[in-house]
């Protein structure tokens, strides 16, 4: 008897342990919202895209085991989690945008277009339209990302590979190239037309550039205008000790946000921006020290937040689910830092910063942390003790959020209960 | 007989200084050239950055291609245990032998990797033959 009794308390206390574990998907969220699991060990997950009816395409940085780079995820009987789970598409990469029932996504030198049936099925999975070809590719930021304006025009980034474009990359001592014959084909956001195919370089427009790699964009219906993240350089500690302490390459310079018309330059790799001083410094590879100003002609960012924390989608959210500050705001989805070592890593968590008419009408706040999987205030020491890395954003018709992982590859679903 | 004995003592000691200052250095070139890619636990960086620990080469029996690595960098994107990392790894001009032997020692010794130490005569070797 005292035994049977034991063993229930027993089973009570590990039954409680296991429902608190999964509490929100040990997410922490503000008040009202709730969090589950959507997929898990999808592959390793990029961005996300979403159907009127809430069908959600994933596009995977590699094939996963069954050489499928493009995930459909519907879930049939609408309890919140997915349970069907197809793919096809045998090329890695990171972009993926629907807009009615075409379907685009990027592998790092192209963008390709499916069609889709009135059921969310691809229509031609193996025969896509190659809608952008010959990208340049070369391994470092070669990931491309992509958004559509409401005219039908797609903007892809084209990372420059390279760090501050120096002579020799990420070498000490090595020169900044004057002027960056990089930023002739990649470091900034091209304009291409989102349904001509075939398209190269010469039928596109170098939209925006000084751009070093953006992987977070999306336009702005209120502004009519494009939105994009920037990831700031890395290292200016290692190459320059003498000018740059551990702890202020930790600080240093700002991931930034840029609201971008056609020809702007955000002045990549001249400058870089301070959010301490809240300016723009030349970079120690083009002369400077540290304090010396420059880039007049550039754009100033239009958010800073703090370095190297890598944010890899941005998402305006329209819906009437959350509550009504979050209306317009964006959603930031950071992958966390590695740049930050020695010191500990920061940012495994989606930001939110609200939008009035177009513009921030507020300080950027942490909206859901916690997908790093390690307990309240442990600091990621290394990105791969992680157990998520927030990548991919999409918003449903009803107004739920979804956030992809690029580890192992979960969605997670994010909805408000009034 | 003693005499003997006492030159062995000897040897023993100055082997043992000569392997604790060779991991001194391997520490420190480790710390300032190495870690801001490789990461403090040797982990790397999913798909940017190749993990040192537990990594299969790095433990390995090929040393001339490590040694060529530490020197003349490595930007291949060849699969290494499965995996491909983007990132570019500058070359290491300014390193001695010396410093470069203690540095694929202390690579080959930390973390989870337990392996043969590289010496300075290999590296000299190596870096003659090139
Ligand atoms: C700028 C970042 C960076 C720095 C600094 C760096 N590495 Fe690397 N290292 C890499 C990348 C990226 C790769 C994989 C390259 C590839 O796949 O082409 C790599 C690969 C290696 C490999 C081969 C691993 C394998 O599995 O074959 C070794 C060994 C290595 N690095 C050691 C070092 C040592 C020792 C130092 C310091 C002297 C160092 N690295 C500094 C980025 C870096």
């Amino acid at each position: 008897m005292k035994k049977q009794l034991l063993l229930m308390v027993f089973g009570c206390i590990v039954g409680l342990s296991v429902v608190h574990a999964q509490e929100n998907a040990g997410l922490k969220l503000p008040a009202g919202f709730k969090a589950h699991l959507f997929a898990e060990n999808i592959g390793q997950a990029r961005h996300i895209a979403i159907t009127q009816s809430g069908v959600i395409f994933a596009k995977l940085n590699y094939p996963n085991k069954d050489g499928k780079s493009i995930i459909r995820l519907e879930d049939k009987d609408k309890d919140g989690v997915a349970d069907n789970i197809t793919g096809w598409a045998n090329y890695g990469g990171t972009g993926i945008y629907v807009r009615g029932d075409n379907l685009y996504a990027s592998s790092d030198d192209a963008v390709y277009q499916y069609k889709l049936d009135a059921k969310d099925e691809v229509l031609n999975a193996s025969a896509p339209n190659t809608i952008i070809k010959g990208l340049l590719s070369r391994r470092q930021h070669a990931s491309k990302s992509i958004t559509l304006d409401p005219k039908g025009n797609i903007y892809v980034n084209i990372g420059a590979y390279s760090n501050a474009c120096q002579e020799k990359d990420r070498t000490p001592g090595s020169k900044g190239m004057m002027p960056c014959p990089i930023l002739d084909s990649a470091g900034g956001v091209w304009k291409f037309d989102g349904l001509k195919t075939n398209q190269t370089y010469v039928d596109g427009k170098r939209y925006a550039t000084g751009l070093r790699n953006v992987i977070g964009l999306d336009w702005n219906t209120t502004s009519n205008s494009l939105f994009v993240t920037q990831h700031g350089r890395d290292q200016l500690n290692s190459f320059f000790p003498a000018l740059y302490t551990n702890e202020q390459n930790a600080e240093l310079p700002g991931e930034t946000m840029y609201e971008v018309k056609e020809g702007d330059d955000c002045g990549w790799p001249y400058i870089y921006y301070d959010p301490m001083q809240k300016k723009k410094i030349i970079s120690p590879e083009y002369g400077g020290d540290g304090k010396k100003e420059g880039g007049n002609n550039v754009l100033d960012p239009i958010v800073a937040f703090p370095a190297h924390m890598a944010p890899m989608s941005l998402l305006f959210y329209k819906g009437d689910q959350f509550p009504a500050k979050y209306k317009d705001g964006a959603f930031i989805a950071f992958h966390g830092s590695w740049n930050r070592a020695p010191l500990p890593q920061e940012g495994y968590f989606v930001a939110f910063i609200p939008f009035k008419g177009g513009k921030p009408s507020g300080d950027w706040e942490i909206f859901a942390n916690g997908f790093s999987g390690l307990p309240a205030d442990t600091k990621v020491v290394n990105p791969r003790n992680a157990k998520a890395r927030p990548c991919g954003l999409a918003e449903s018709a009803d107004g739920a959020l979804y956030v992809s992982d690029d580890s192992k590859g979960a969605i997670f679903k994010i909805t408000f209960n009034k | 007989m003693r005499k003997k004995l006492f030159m062995c003592l000897l040897l023993l000691v100055g082997v043992y200084f000569a392997q604790a200052q060779n991991g001194i250095i391997g520490e420190k070139v480790y710390k300032t050239k190495c870690l801001v890619c490789h990461q403090a636990d040797g982990g790397g960086v999913p798909n940017l950055n190749a993990p040192l620990d537990g990594a299969t080469n790095v433990v390995g029996s090929d040393i001339a291609r490590l040694v060529k690595i530490i020197r003349y960098g490595y930007n291949e994107r060849v699969a290494l245990d499965g995996y491909y990392y983007s990132n570019a790894m500058p070359a290491n001009p300014a390193l001695t032998s010396t410093e470069i032997a203690a540095v694929l020692s202390y690579i080959r010794n930390s973390w989870s990797n337990k392996a043969p130490s590289v010496t300075l005569a290999q590296v000299q070797k190596l870096l003659k033959k090139k």
